[in-house]
């Protein structure tokens, strides 16, 4: 009886270690693809790398980070590039996240890119800057219910050049069962504090980054990210600015606003804050302070869900319909919004009926 | 497990191949590899490259597993742990069939690589290695065997996928539309099928 247990048992253990066995061996002898190059933007860099991985991985080895959310699952669709030569075929998981106009410009997901020959691509030039950050989380401050200050040492690099506007992504760690995640948040703190970056995260339910910087992210913990990446920013044209942004989305334009300051641009500008009640108003004292102190800058904070006898002053309403009212012709403005996609479709409806061109309108959709 | 069958003759092939094929049709009259079966048969076109791949797993680990177990299993009587072995069997030579095609074919890789993980825990795949053992069947004839039950489950889940097809274009009521009505579409199919039982005895 025992024997035979242990028969099986060896027998069994056997035929495992011996195919796993094979299967390693098969996969260093046949997944050899030796060494490729990669070459970007027409021989502006060139990396060799040893083939058998995704294009995602082997540029992120070579520190140049696409934007990716999923982890190199195909889901998120962020990790797009051009592949000019030697991309193969496109996967049947690319398929639903290309358009005609992409294909055409051969764009791939380069997560699903695998380096199998030498490879020509094509990416934004500004990637080459995007670098992997580690930092000690300084404070966490609640400025709502659901809307926190995160504020952010940077440890390795100890420094960081950016665009008032961009956005970093940020690495969650896993918890409970859920996944690392990567999120994108805009920057809200001012380019000019290189050895900190401030985010304003609002709380999504269940969502599993938002969940995790909550309720498992401690003060002095380590965090990671990447950046800055994103093209929303400051035209540097004269034109008056129209900036409308509720909730977490106040982020960038923060970060524009400061910006201005410290740099003496004096370009008229509005700001529409779009919120529930009053006790989702944050910042009031900071932006009335700059309102004050600064004629260019007016700040609107127009709540839509007030009850109606709280004393409350200001605007009522949406806030597409306050900022129709006070700017019935937008047609010399310039606008910077930032929110929910169905806001920002709402916003460019209004701008644009105002008057407003399309391409001076100017936004950062956050899904 | 009985003696082999005589001889390797023609019409002995060709009966091993169309009794696997119909009359034991795998996935109606067995109803085995369902799961991958009401995913992939929405379109003719995923149908044909899953059913492709089907053929050949089945005909290679059908041959592969009567390898092991008339070589391995039964001179060392361990004939109970087949089912184990030869799941473990079947998931190497997926993997290792992946890594080839992808290596050596990127086209069949992108026709029928995404598909091949799926294969590996079909069940299709491990009953048509199981029933084989009833067989009386030698090394060739199993290998035919395996080709036929293949054959029948890809020809079923074609079968199935041109049916939605056509199903698709027409309005359903909501309770019966999805699983439903596929589920009740197999049912008519294997019900067709029925009628090949017992046509041939091997």
């Amino acid at each position: 009886m025992i024997a035979e247990v242990l028969i099986s048992a060896a027998f069994l253990t056997g035929t495992g270690i011996i195919l796993s066995a094979l299967l390693v061996f098969a996969e260093k002898k046949i997944l050899n693809y030796g060494p490729c190059t990669i070459d970007i933007n027409n021989g502006e860099k060139k990396y060799t790398v040893t083939g058998g991985t995704s294009l995602l991985a082997s540029l992120a080895a070579n520190d140049i980070f696409i934007p990716s959310a999923c982890g190199g699952r195909g889901s998120c669709a962020y990790c797009k590039v051009s592949v000019l030569e030697g991309g193969g075929v496109i996967s049947p998981v690319e398929e639903p996240y290309l358009s005609d106009e992409e294909r055409k410009q051969q764009v791939r997901l380069s997560c699903q890119v695998k380096v199998r020959n030498d490879l020509k691509i094509k990416i934004p030039k500004e990637l080459f800057s995007v670098k992997k950050f580690r930092g000690i989380l300084e404070h966490k401050k609640p400025l709502t219910h659901d809307i926190l200050e995160l504020r952010i040492q940077l440890v390795e690099p100890d420094s960081i050049d950016f665009t008032a506007g961009r956005y970093i992504q940020l690495e969650s760690k896993e918890y409970k069962g859920k996944d690392a995640v990567i999120r994108a948040y805009s920057i809200s703190s001012s380019p000019s504090d290189k050895t900190h970056i401030e985010l304003i995260i609002r709380r999504v339910p269940d969502g599993i980054c938002t969940t995790w910087v909550f309720d498992h992210l401690k003060e002095k913990e380590e965090v990671t990210f990447s950046g800055p990446h994103g093209e929303f920013n400051l035209s540097d044209t004269d034109a008056p600015i129209i900036c409308i942004a509720g909730g977490s989305g106040m982020a960038p334009i923060r970060s524009i606003l400061r910006d201005m300051k410290e740099k003496g641009i004096m370009r008229p500008t509005t700001y529409f804050f779009g919120a529930l009640t009053q006790n989702d108003l944050f910042y009031v004292s900071e932006l009335q302070k700059l309102a004050e102190e600064h004629p260019w800058f007016t700040h609107i904070p127009a709540l839509s869900n007030e009850p109606e006898d709280s004393g409350w002053q200001g605007e009522r309403g949406l806030i597409t319909n306050v900022v129709a009212k006070h700017f019935p012709d937008t047609s010399k403005h310039e606008a910077y919004l930032c929110g929910s996609p169905g806001m920002i479709n709402a916003c460019v409806q209004v701008l644009t009926k105002g008057g407003m061109p399309e391409d001076r309108i100017f936004y950062d959709k956050f899904a | 497990m009985a003696a082999p069958l005589d001889g390797n003759s023609f019409a002995t092939i060709v009966l091993v191949f169309i009794s696997a094929a119909f009359t034991d049709n795998i996935l109606l009259a067995r109803f085995l590899g369902m799961c991958s079966c009401l995913g992939v048969s929405k379109k003719v076109d995923t149908s044909i490259g899953l059913g492709a791949a089907v053929i050949f797993v089945t005909a290679s680990t059908a041959a592969l597993n009567y390898l092991v177990y008339t070589h391995l299993l039964v001179p060392l009587h361990l004939e109970y742990l087949r089912l184990i072995t030869f799941i473990m069997v079947i998931a190497a030579f997926v993997q290792f069939v992946e890594m080839v095609v992808e290596r050596f074919s990127p086209t069949l890789y992108n026709a029928l690589g995404i598909f091949l993980p799926l294969i590996t825990v079909n069940c299709a795949i491990l009953g048509i290695s199981l029933f084989m053992l009833n067989k009386p069947y030698g090394f060739f004839e199993t290998f035919i065997f395996g080709l036929g039950g293949g054959f029948g489950w890809f020809f079923a889940i074609t079968l199935l996928g041109g049916i939605r097809e056509k199903i698709n274009e027409t309005v359903l009521p909501k309770g019966l539309a999805g699983p439903g009505i596929t589920l009740i579409i197999i049912g008519i199919l294997s019900l067709a099928f029925v009628g090949f039982s017992g046509m041939i005895k091997i």
